[in-house]
């Protein structure tokens, strides 16, 4: 008799314990996820962009009615940073996409500049112009590899295992750079022309955000995210001039 | 004897041999090149004895030679390999990389091994895979290289076709001399310049002499440099011709090449030059 009650109550117990760690933070009361938001600025001098000459590869050229600008320091009003990289670093549960991402050869240019996916998300790689194109992504702790895409051949398909930021280009045209941002979050957001980012579907709790720029460095904020709130997060670089 | 008897001894004699068969299992930093056995604390001794000075003690490249030479020492620590039978972004099979301590790399500082014993080379092998961690996931699966074609003026001409078409003339030339648009900025690697074969200057390549080694060039990618893998856009009997073609870019008298010459002083007016007009869709 008492043994039974005893089970009883270890199974309730447990059946409860489960439901509020394992079944979501969002079970039980109104717990709703949050944001955190943001603008990525800079100080200082950041360097001159420079108009690139295609006229090696008169196909792409003729696609740019006027030259198209390296891509290194994108810069937007108000001293903003376009193609900043910010994810959570800690805190958060791990990759979980397993829709592909894309990469896009397009008038001999890397679109997007920064492409952030998840490790062993599935990427795909299109040549939509035409003259070949080799990928060659300079990983270090990844695999490197270098493979050539003609024009009219089907997208590339790879994965990445370990997260890591990777510098991609293309031999054949030398001003190609771009990158793959391999990240070990399902929460990251890529700055855009007016320097915001917007990480969504945070549940509460304290996180480590870091934002990667490819010249400037890294930099980390610790952030709490509260139920349905949007919690501003800020970051600025020191540019530069070289 | 007992059939319990008979089959508790079957058992114990099979735990012996897997036990065995365990212990003797070839840990990651152990080679098997040829018919031999590689084993890294052997080759250690060797290796600071032939090969530090370039590649230097840590297995990085930065040997006290490298600053002198060009181009420089392999950096064992990335695990980025050039001559390969196995397919871009993977690593070299033990024996590709006997061979390569073998044949050496012509026109750089990487002599032919020649006067070194099998042993000893199995025996660096082994040790030179200790400079990465990578080696544990092992090496790539080899390419499989169908026999060769037919050695034709159609495959020639196929092939031809085919260098036009994969703008290997962007940095290998019109004429295979190393000067097509893109080979004045091309980099390797590690960011230090790099110069496209010159099928007019060279007889021999840096990752063999035949023309199977010929085809595994473009069939794996030369890792870390600027060439590319075609494996992807090649069917194998399409990488033949592009082998018979680049046979007669050289200044060899091979078959393809003979075979070229006599159809070109019949025929030679007929071929479209090779580059960005014939690019014209």
């Amino acid at each position: 008799m008492h043994k039974r009650n005893f089970s009883i109550l270890a199974i309730v117990f447990l059946v409860s314990a489960a439901a509020s760690s394992k079944a979501g933070r969002f079970a039980g009361h109104a717990i709703a996820p949050g944001t955190i938001e943001g603008i990525i600025s800079y100080t200082g001098t950041p360097p001159k962009m420079k108009p690139i000459d295609m006229a090696k590869e008169p196909s792409c050229a003729k696609q740019h009615a006027t030259p198209v600008m390296t891509e290194a320091v994108g810069v937007g009003p108000g001293n903003t940073l376009e193609d900043v990289v910010v994810y959570v670093s800690a805190g958060d549960k791990g990759p979980q996409a397993s829709q592909p991402a894309t990469y896009e050869q397009k008038g001999c240019q890397y679109i997007p500049h920064v492409a952030a996916m998840e490790v062993n998300q599935p990427l795909e790689i299109y040549n939509h112009d035409q003259t070949s194109h080799n990928i060659h992504p300079m990983a270090k702790l990844n695999s490197e590899w270098n493979k050539s895409q003609p024009p009219g051949s089907p997208p590339l398909k790879v994965t990445y295992e370990k997260a890591e930021f990777i510098p991609v280009k293309c031999n054949v045209h030398p001003w190609m750079h771009g990158y793959f941002a391999v990240l070990g979050t399902s929460h990251y957001s890529v700055s855009d022309d007016k320097g915001t980012f917007t990480l969504k579907g945070l549940a509460p709790g304290k996180y480590t955000i870091t934002a990667w720029q490819e010249k400037f460095g890294t930099q980390t904020e610790e952030v709490t995210v509260t139920s349905g709130g949007t919690t501003k997060a800020n970051f600025t670089f020191k540019a530069v001039p070289y | 004897m007992r059939l319990g008897t008979l089959r508790k001894k079957f058992v114990s004699n099979l735990s012996v041999i897997l036990l065995a068969a365990a212990a003797t299992a070839l840990p990651a930093q152990e080679a098997r090149v040829g018919n031999l056995d590689g084993h890294a604390a052997a080759g250690k001794k060797e290796y600071r004895r032939y090969c530090v000075g370039c590649h230097g003690p840590g297995g990085d490249g930065l040997g006290e030679n490298a600053q002198w030479i060009d181009p420089k020492p392999r950096d064992f620590t990335a695990a980025v390999f050039k001559c390969r039978s196995t397919p871009t972004g993977t690593l070299p099979t033990d024996d590709d990389l006997g061979n390569s301590i073998h044949r050496g790399f012509v026109t750089t500082n990487m002599p032919s091994w020649l006067p070194l014993t099998g042993q000893v080379r199995a025996d660096l092998v082994a040790y030179i895979k200790t400079f990465s961690p990578r080696w544990s996931q092992g090496h790539g699966t080899p390419i499989a290289v169908p026999p060769e074609t037919p050695t034709t003026v159609e495959s020639m001409l196929r092939g031809r076709v085919l260098f036009q078409k994969m703008e290997c003339w962007k940095c290998h030339g019109p004429a295979g001399h190393g000067d097509g648009p893109s080979a004045s900025t091309l980099t390797d690697s590690k960011d230090n310049p790099i110069h496209p074969y010159n099928f007019s200057t060279g007889t021999r390549f840096k990752c063999g002499e035949t023309n199977q080694d010929l085809y595994r060039v473009f069939m794996t990618g030369l890792d870390g440099t600027p060439m590319p893998s075609f494996a992807d856009n090649l069917k194998p009997a399409e990488a033949w011709d592009l082998v018979h073609f680049l046979r007669t870019l050289q200044p060899l008298k091979t078959p393809e090449a003979m075979a070229w010459k006599t159809w070109l002083q019949t025929h030679g007016s007929t071929l479209t030059p090779i580059g960005p007009e014939a690019q014209q869709p």
